[in-house]
C-alpha cells in the first residue's frame, strides 16, 4: 500500500545524519571549498557513524544489517544536505564497496570487503566519466581487451575522487564496445599491485572544490581475470552500478536543492527592503513555493527508483528519469536561491554561490555516490 | 514505510474504471464535445446504474471526507485508502474524458463541502440519495461575478426570518460546475456561499444546502467554455430564495463571532479535500494525450531512448522525457497529499503542492503533446487538441496556480495573509 513515510529506523538515521550535517559537515564546509580538501579528522567522524560497515555481512566483517536503496536515499540526502563535496568524499568507500557487495564474486567480497570494516577511513574510489565531450556511460572509450589470463585495460578517466588516496580503484572499461552497458565492465585494482596507471594533476572545476578529484590515465595495465567485477557475469553489474548511482544522484540534488532552497527562505525572512521583509513579495514568495515543491519531487522520484532496486525490479527508466529530472531542478533552485540572496548572493560569504555551481555539475555527474 | 505499490483492490478497480472508460468515454467524446450543452443522458444513465452507491460516483464524497463515518445505517465503513484510491481512480476516469468525467452524477464538489462541514444530520440526509435510483448530483456555488479566489468578498446575503425561522438568500453565482444537471435535470443540490454579515469579513461567510426545486432558485445562464465542455457551467441566480433553517451546514450557530472564522475555514477544509482530486483530473487528462503522443510515435517507429546523456539527446526526446518524469513528480505529490488525508494528516500545504504542480505540468503536457504532433495534433480529427483544452481548466478551478503558490508560500513561511498579500 502506497505511503511515502520513512519507518523509524530510516527517521532515526535521518536525524543522526541531519545532526551531523549541521554540527560538523556545515561548520567545515566553506573552509573545504576554499581549500581544496576535507580535513582527515573529519572524513573520520563521517567514517565512524559505520555507514558503509553496517551493510557488510558479518561473514566479511560488517555489522550484516539489511541493506536497503531507499534507506541508502534518505542518507545520501541528509549528508549532502550538509554539503554535496563532503557528502561524497565521507562515502567514497561505498563507491567500491557497495558494488563488490551487489555483483561481486564470494573471492572478492571475501578478498575487499573486510577491508571496509576497519576503524580507519578506507578511501577508494571509481573511475567512470572520460574526460571529453559527448561522454557516455554506455559507450566507453576506455576499453579493456582479454589478453590470456589477462585484461589489458587502456584509456583515459576524469573526476575520479580521491584517486591519489584511493588504494582500490573500481574502473570501468568497455570489454564488449558498441553494445551499451551490457559491454561495461568493472575491475577492481589494488593501486600499488598494478603498473601503467597514472594519477594525474589534481582537477580544477567549476564546483564540487571541496572533493579532491584527478584525472587518471591507464596505458596497458595487466588486470588478472580475477579483478573483474562479478567473475562471469555478464553485463549486469554495470547497468546495476549505474541505476544506484543515478538514484543516489537525484537524492543528493534534493538535499543540496532543499539546502538552497533553506538558506534562501531564511535570507528572505530577514533581509528588509521598502520597509518589510522581501519574503513578503509574491515575486520572492513564489519563487520560494516553486522551490519547495521541486525539493520534494526530487526526492519523491529517487524513493521510487530506489525502491524499485529494494524489490529487485529493473529501475533503469526510473533512475534516469530520476536523476534527469534532479539535474534541472536543483539547477533551478541554486539559481534562484542566488537570485533571491542578490548581490550577496554572489559573494562566496554565503554559500549559495557554491550551490550553483556544484548544481550545474550534476549534468555531468555519473557515478559519484551510491545507494 | 515507504512503499510505492498500490493495493490489489485498487489496481483492480483502476482496471475496471480504466476498459470502461476506454470504451464508453473516448467513443463519444468528441461528439459531447461538440454538442455543448447536450445531455449525455444514457451514458449519465448506465455509469449511475453501474456505479451508485460507491466506486466511480462515490469518489468525490470519499475526497472530501476525513473521518470515518462509522454511524450505523450509513455506507459501510470507508478503507483506509479512500482519498488516495479516489485520485488513483479519478486519473483513470479523466484520462478517459475529462468533460464527460465532471458529468457523471455523484456528490461532486457540493458533496464534499457538506461531508467537509456538515453534522451528522446533514450528511446522512443530504447524502443518501446518492445511493438511490436516480442520477444525483451536488454542486457548489462560490463564485460570484465580483470575486473568484477572494472568497472573502462574497455578496451573496443569507438572512434569517424569524417569524418562519427560515433563510432567505439573495445574491448571484457563476461558474457553478453542474449547477444546471443538479438544480433543473436530475435531482441534487447546491451548496451556497453566502455572508451573515458582510462587516464580518470571511468570519460571516456559511455554506447552505439548496434542494433542486427551491423558489427562487434559478439558472440563468450556461457558459461556453474552451474545453470540459461536456460538463455544465452555470450562472445562478437567488431572489428571495427560502430555505429551511437547518440547511445551514455545520453550525446553526446564527450569532457572528467576529473572533472565528469557521465558516470559511469551511471553504478551505473543503478545498483541502478536493485539490488532490482536481490535481488527479489533471494528470489524467495530461496523461491521456502523453499516452497518444507515445502511441503515435510509436506507429511512426520513433523511439525514445532512456538513458542517453542528456547532451546527445534529440529535442523530440528531451520534450517526451521531460513530459514523461514531470508526470510521475505530479502524481507522487498528489499520492503524497491523498495519504496524509486518509491519515487523518493536516495536508493543507502538500495539497497545495499537488494542486500547483499537477496544474502546471498538465497544460505544459499537453500543449508540448499538440506541438510534437504538428498538424495532426492541431488537428479536430484526433483528441489531442481537446485533451489541451481540457486540461487548461486545472490550473484555474478549485484555486488557481498563483493561489497554490500563495498557500505554499505563507505555509513555508510561516507567514499570515496579512503579512504575505
Amino acid at each position: 500500500m502506497i505511503s511515502f513515510e520513512p519507518d523509524d529506523e530510516q527517521k532515526m538515521l535521518k536525524e543522526t545524519l541531519e545532526n551531523f550535517s549541521t554540527n560538523v559537515i556545515r561548520k567545515a564546509a566553506h573552509d573545504c571549498e576554499e581549500k581544496g580538501e576535507v580535513p582527515a579528522d573529519l572524513v573520520k567522524k563521517g567514517w565512524e557513524l559505520g555507514l558503509i560497515m553496517s551493510n557488510i555481512p558479518e561473514t566479511c566483517g560488517g555489522a550484516g544489517m539489511k541493506r536497503s536503496a531507499v534507506t541508502g536515499a534518505i542518507a545520501v540526502e541528509a549528508l549532502a544536505w550538509g554539503d554535496f563535496s563532503i557528502a561524497i568524499n565521507i562515502l567514497s568507500p561505498s563507491l567500491v564497496a557497495y558494488p563488490i557487495l551487489e555483483s561481486g564474486t564470494e573471492e572478492q567480497k571475501q578478498k575487499y570487503l573486510p577491508q571496509f570494516c576497519s576503524e580507519n577511513f578506507k578511501p577508494a574510489t571509481v573511475a567512470l566519466v572520460e574526460p571529453r565531450m559527448f561522454f557516455d556511460a554506455s559507450q566507453l572509450s576506455t576499453k579493456a581487451v582479454r589478453e590470456g589470463d589477462e585484461y589489458i585495460l587502456n584509456g583515459d578517466k576524469c573526476l575520479v575522487p580521491l584517486a591519489d588516496k584511493a588504494d582500490l580503484l573500481l574502473v570501468f572499461a568497455a570489454t564488449s564496445p558498441g553494445i551499451g552497458q551490457a559491454g561495461v565492465d568493472g575491475f577492481i585494482i589494488a593501486k600499488d599491485d598494478v603498473y601503467g596507471i597514472e594519477i594525474k594533476e589534481k582537477e580544477k572545476n567549476m564546483g564540487i572544490k571541496g572533493l579532491e578529484t584527478f584525472e587518471v590515465s591507464f596505458s596497458d595495465c595487466h588486470i588478472p581475470l580475477a579483478s573483474k567485477l562479478g567473475g562471469d557475469e555478464k553485463g549486469g553489474t554495470f547497468t546495476r552500478f549505474l541505476n544506484r548511482s543515478r538514484v543516489a544522484l537525484a537524492a543528493a540534488a534534493a538535499g543540496m536543492g532543499r539546502s538552497a532552497w533553506e538558506y534562501a527562505l531564511n535570507y528572505a525572512k530577514e533581509r528588509v527592503a521598502f520597509g518589510e521583509p522581501i519574503a513578503s513579495r509574491q515575486a520572492i514568495a513564489f519563487m520560494l513555493a516553486e522551490m519547495a515543491i521541486e525539493v520534494d519531487a526530487m526526492r519523491l522520484l529517487a524513493w521510487e527508483a530506489a525502491w524499485k532496486i529494494d524489490r529487485g525490479e529493473d529501475c533503469g527508466k526510473e533512475s534516469y528519469l530520476a536523476k534527469k529530472y534532479s539535474q534541472d531542478m536543483v539547477l533551478m533552485i541554486a539559481d534562484r536561491s542566488v537570485q533571491i540572496l542578490g548581490g550577496h548572493g554572489y559573494i562566496r560569504e554565503h554559500p549559495v554561490e557554491m550551490y550553483l555551481r556544484n548544481a550545474r555539475g550534476f549534468s555531468t555527474f555519473e557515478g559519484l555516490l551510491m545507494v | 514505510m515507504i512503499d510505492f505499490e498500490l493495493s490489489a483492490g485498487t489496481k483492480m478497480t483502476k482496471k475496471l474504471i480504466h476498459s470502461f472508460v476506454e470504451s464508453s468515454f473516448r467513443s463519444v467524446s468528441r461528439e459531447f464535445d461538440e454538442k455543448e450543452h447536450t445531455d449525455p443522458a444514457e451514458l449519465i444513465s448506465s455509469v449511475h446504474q453501474l456505479m451508485k452507491g460507491g466506486g466511480m460516483t462515490g469518489m468525490a464524497s470519499s475526497a472530501g471526507s476525513d473521518e470515518t463515518d462509522a454511524k450505523k445505517g450509513s455506507k459501510p465503513k470507508k478503507p483506509k485508502e479512500a482519498n488516495l484510491q479516489g485520485v488513483i481512480l479519478a486519473e483513470e476516469l479523466f484520462w478517459g474524458d475529462a468533460g464527460l468525467a465532471l458529468a457523471m452524477p455523484g456528490p461532486g464538489l457540493g458533496g464534499a463541502a457538506v461531508l467537509s462541514t456538515g453534522t451528522a444530520e446533514q450528511k446522512e440526509r443530504i447524502m443518501k440519495r446518492f445511493s438511490e435510483d436516480k442520477p444525483a448530483y451536488g454542486a457548489m456555488a462560490i463564485t460570484e461575478p465580483g470575486c473568484g479566489s477572494d472568497t472573502s468578498a462574497i455578496t451573496t446575503t443569507a438572512t434569517l426570518d424569524n417569524k418562519t425561522n427560515e433563510w432567505i438568500l439573495n445574491g448571484e453565482k457563476i461558474f457553478v460546475s453542474m449547477g444546471k444537471r443538479a438544480t433543473e435535470i436530475y435531482d441534487g443540490f447546491v451548496v451556497v456561499w453566502a455572508t451573515l454579515d458582510r462587516k464580518a469579513g470571511r468570519a460571516g461567510i456559511k455554506p447552505f444546502i439548496v434542494e433542486k426545486g427551491t423558489p427562487g432558485m434559478k439558472v440563468t445562464k450556461l457558459e461556453h467554455k474552451m474545453g470540459i465542455r461536456a460538463s455544465d457551467t452555470a450562472a445562478m441566480v437567488f431572489e428571495d430564495c427560502r430555505i429551511p433553517h437547518n440547511n445551514i451546514l455545520g453550525s446553526a450557530e446564527v450569532a457572528v463571532d467576529k473572533g472565528k472564522t469557521e465558516g470559511f475555514k469551511g471553504v478551505m477544509k473543503t478545498f483541502d479535500a478536493t485539490r488532490p482530486f482536481v490535481a488527479a483530473m489533471a494528470i489524467g487528462v495530461a496523461r491521456a494525450a502523453y499516452d497518444m503522443v507515445r502511441e503515435i510515435l510509436d506507429k511512426e517507429g520513433v523511439r525514445i531512448r532512456y538513458g542517453a546523456p542528456v547532451d546527445q539527446l534529440t529535442v523530440l526526446e528531451r520534450d517526451v522525457l521531460e513530459m514523461e518524469v514531470s508526470l510521475k513528480a505530479a502524481r507522487l505529490l498528489l499520492w503524497r497529499a491523498a495519504g496524509m488525508l486518509d491519515k487523518g494528516e493536516r495536508n493543507n500545504l502538500e495539497a497545495s503542492m499537488a494542486k500547483a504542480k499537477a496544474g502546471m505540468v498538465g497544460t505544459k503536457v499537453t500543449q508540448k503533446a499538440v506541438e510534437i504532433l504538428g498538424p495532426l495534433g492541431y488537428s479536430r480529427k484526433i483528441l489531442l487538441e481537446k485533451f489541451m483544452r481540457d486540461a487548461k481548466i486545472n490550473d484555474i478551478f478549485e484555486g488557481t496556480g498563483q493561489i497554490q503558490l500563495l498557500v505554499i508560500a505563507r505555509n513555508i513561511l510561516g507567514y499570515t495573509r496579512k503579512e504575505l498579500k
